[in-house]
């Protein structure tokens, strides 16, 4: 079965008066359908801009996409004219955004947001799309849809502007939803509800999600695939259950180590990845991540290392094999500096 | 009122404090007086050399707690005893020497710096304003203060906008302490850095807590933060604390619904032991503070919810060893 969307090469520059900003730098992926993937990584890392790019929502300039492909059902979307952009936006692939009230028009009221795709893509007349409407809204679960449809933004909460949010993205049954840290402004409590609404969406219209964050909790319970990418590139990508078991890219062990954790030993001191997130204009001759790196070796600041396979379905770039990562990982593990590790709940 | 959790030693006697927020709404002759009650009776104390982490979502009034303690808002009504001295009565001076010995770190290390003022000047201003050193002294000071938390002594002389936000929220850091604070507010001190400069600062609090004896209220959104670097745990729901306990008991045994919910909410990294959660979903969203719910704040998300919720409010009673919760039907 070949992949519903398959990405190739991409890369993004914006050219700045600093200098070139290589926002994306040669990433390749693909999705299944109805498949959930996971995009983790830290600010700036390129998550976001290589998903609005095969969006073709960068702005040109100052920003060029200046490589690559994105084929979805057989065509290359970023060879689309606008018009056509129009429809695939609309009707194949939707996004959704992390701040909710910016991606919503204060001053018309939602049911004129939610209709507006509707008549226009699915062609229906204002009374079927306004049924319509009230039936997103029931599928996102926001009490008293039909009252609610003549509010305007301001008058939801957060959360319930995301499931506005949520109604308009698969209002004509998108194959693929991209969620952009959709739940980072949220609530914890709010962001279980939106997590469990888009499972269930998923699962209910067959519908392909691809779910940046920075946060690695919140993928391991949705996602069913994670590329963790780091300085425009992906530097790991495996199922979720591979990934968290057997990290092969240092950044990702660090990563792992460097949160609190609800099952962790409280006090004990975490890793930490040294230093700082590369600067995206002056980057290091060889692997990004070398001036971070614990494993760091000669190699590393010469030579880029590209994604290799170190498992089924497990790809990674590291020159350091598996097995090394794996030997050395168990150095990793800091020293308690300081009397903290008194705690004994996991014990 | 209930009696607060009593302990042998506090540095930080919290009693029924409130602080509300006027506000007026509708126009001239149908203008309502109202008041956003913002924390609405609350009691606690701090321990010397412990780390009180106070948790909740946003709005639940913990960090007008944390400033309210430090009086940079007037409690309404209520007591903030810190050391043996009562602070909702100091005024002027004797408040600034109070404030000498509690200090406050900021969430956004980009908003909580002075643009325009070097490190030196940041980190030395507590030692001016208290009088503790001038000249060479306060130089040497602020440079032991910057190695202190692991930045070079030579950024002294540099502005904020050369530093990256991990950098800044070190330096933050660094005025806190200038004046050997005894206790330091932490109001979300990570949640604005990248994750994998986070644990660089979880780990400096921490490291800096046992070097200096110092007595921490982290303020914190994230459960996951919180239960790391604290000692006891109170967890706030629309200005009250619902539950105060040690950590491992609060994790272990939550006796409120709502810290069950919110544990229950909380992402954990493995995706195996996500798979076997079962997440309490709370309906619906925190009700408006200017109008909270009759009886038990709660009530309208709780799923355990009855009548008397809506007509009683529940005590904030000690229902096992020093664990408080404010609950008519709290599982033990």
């Amino acid at each position: 079965m070949s992949a519903l969307l398959q990405v190739t090469d991409l890369r993004t520059l914006f050219h700045t008066d600093m200098g070139t900003v290589r926002a994306v730098d040669g990433v390749s992926f693909f999705l299944n359908e109805g498949e959930k993937l996971g995009i983790v990584g830290e600010s700036g890392c390129g998550k976001s801009v290589s998903m609005l790019s095969i969006m073709k929502l960068i702005p040109q300039p100052p920003g060029e996409i200046a490589s690559g492909s994105a084929v979805f059902e057989g065509r290359d979307l970023l060879r689309l004219d606008e018009s056509e952009m129009d429809r695939v936006r609309a009707k194949d692939i939707a996004m959704i955004f992390q701040d909710p009230m910016t991606s919503l028009n204060p001053v018309l009221t939602i049911g004129r947001q939610l209709t507006e795709a509707a008549e226009i893509h699915l062609g229906m007349s204002p009374e079927q799309a306004r049924r319509h409407a009230i039936d997103l809204l029931r599928q996102v679960n926001v009490p008293a849809a039909d009252q609610r449809l003549n509010e305007y933004p301001h008058q939801f909460s957060g959360g319930m502007r995301q499931r506005v949010m949520i109604a308009m993205a698969i209002s004509c049954h998108p194959k693929v939803l991209i969620a952009d840290e959709p739940t980072t402004a949220l609530d914890v409590t709010i962001q279980a509800q939106i997590i469990e609404l888009v499972k269930r969406l998923g699962e209910e219209l067959g519908m392909a999600v691809i779910w940046i964050t920075h946060d690695l909790g919140v993928v391991a319970g949705l996602c069913d695939r994670v590329q963790v990418m780091y300085a425009g590139r992906i530097v790991e990508s495996a199922s979720v259950d591979e990934l968290y078991e057997h990290p092969a890219h240092p950044y990702t062990l660090g990563l792992m180590g460097s949160l609190p954790r609800l099952d962790g030993q409280p006090k004990a001191r975490l890793l930490t990845i040294p230093g700082l997130p590369p600067d995206l204009i002056h980057m290091p001759e060889g692997c990004a991540f070398s001036p971070r790196c614990p494993f760091v070796h000669e190699r590393c600041e010469q030579e880029r290392p590209s994604l290799e396979r170190v498992a089924e379905g497990h790809v990674a770039a590291c020159w350091l094999s598996i097995e090394e990562i794996e030997a050395r990982r168990g150095s990793l593990v800091v020293e308690d500096r300081t009397p903290h590790g008194r705690g004994d709940e996991n014990a | 009122m209930p009696d607060k959790p009593m302990t042998p030693e506090t540095l930080v006697q919290v009693s029924d404090m409130r602080v509300h927020f006027p506000v007026s709404k509708g126009i001239l002759w149908r203008r309502r007086h109202l008041a956003v009650r913002a924390v609405d009776g609350i009691s606690f104390d701090v321990r010397p050399g412990e780390t009180l982490g106070l948790v909740g979502e946003s709005g639940c009034g913990k960090s007008t707690t944390g400033r309210a303690i430090l009086q940079l808002y007037r409690p309404t009504s209520g007591s903030v005893l810190f050391d043996g001295q009562e602070l909702t009565q100091l005024r002027g001076e004797e408040l600034r020497r109070a404030r000498r010995k509690m200090q406050m770190i900021f969430q956004d290390p980009y908003a909580s710096l002075n643009p325009r003022m070097t490190i030196s000047d940041i980190v030395g201003e507590p030692l001016e304003i208290h009088k503790l050193a001038t000249g060479k002294a306060k130089l040497e000071r602020v440079q032991e203060l910057l190695s202190m938390v692991g930045l070079s002594p030579y950024f002294a002389t540099r502005y904020p906008h050369e530093f990256s936000g991990g950098q800044r929220q070190r330096i933050g850091i660094a005025r806190a302490l200038a004046a050997s604070p005894l206790f330091v507010v932490c109001d979300e001190p990570i949640s604005a850095l990248d994750v994998s400069i986070q644990a660089q600062i979880i780990n400096l609090l921490m490291d800096l807590q046992s070097q200096l004896n110092l007595t921490y209220l982290l303020i914190a959104h994230d459960l996951s933060v919180v239960r790391h670097i604290s000692d006891r745990i109170a967890v706030m729901y629309l200005g009250k604390i619902v539950e105060l306990a040690e950590r491992a008991a609060l994790h272990r045994s939550p006796m409120h619904p709502y810290t069950q919910a919110l544990l229950s909410a909380v992402p954990i990294p493995n995706p195996k032991t996500e798979r076997q959660r079962r997440r309490i979903l709370l309906t619906g969203d925190v009700p408006s503070p200017i109008n909270p719910p009759s009886g038990c704040r709660f009530r309208t998300r709780c799923w355990r919810a009855q009548e008397r919720c809506a007509a009683e409010e529940p005590a904030f009673l000690e229902q096992a060893d020093a664990h408080w919760v404010a609950c008519h039907f709290p599982s033990t």
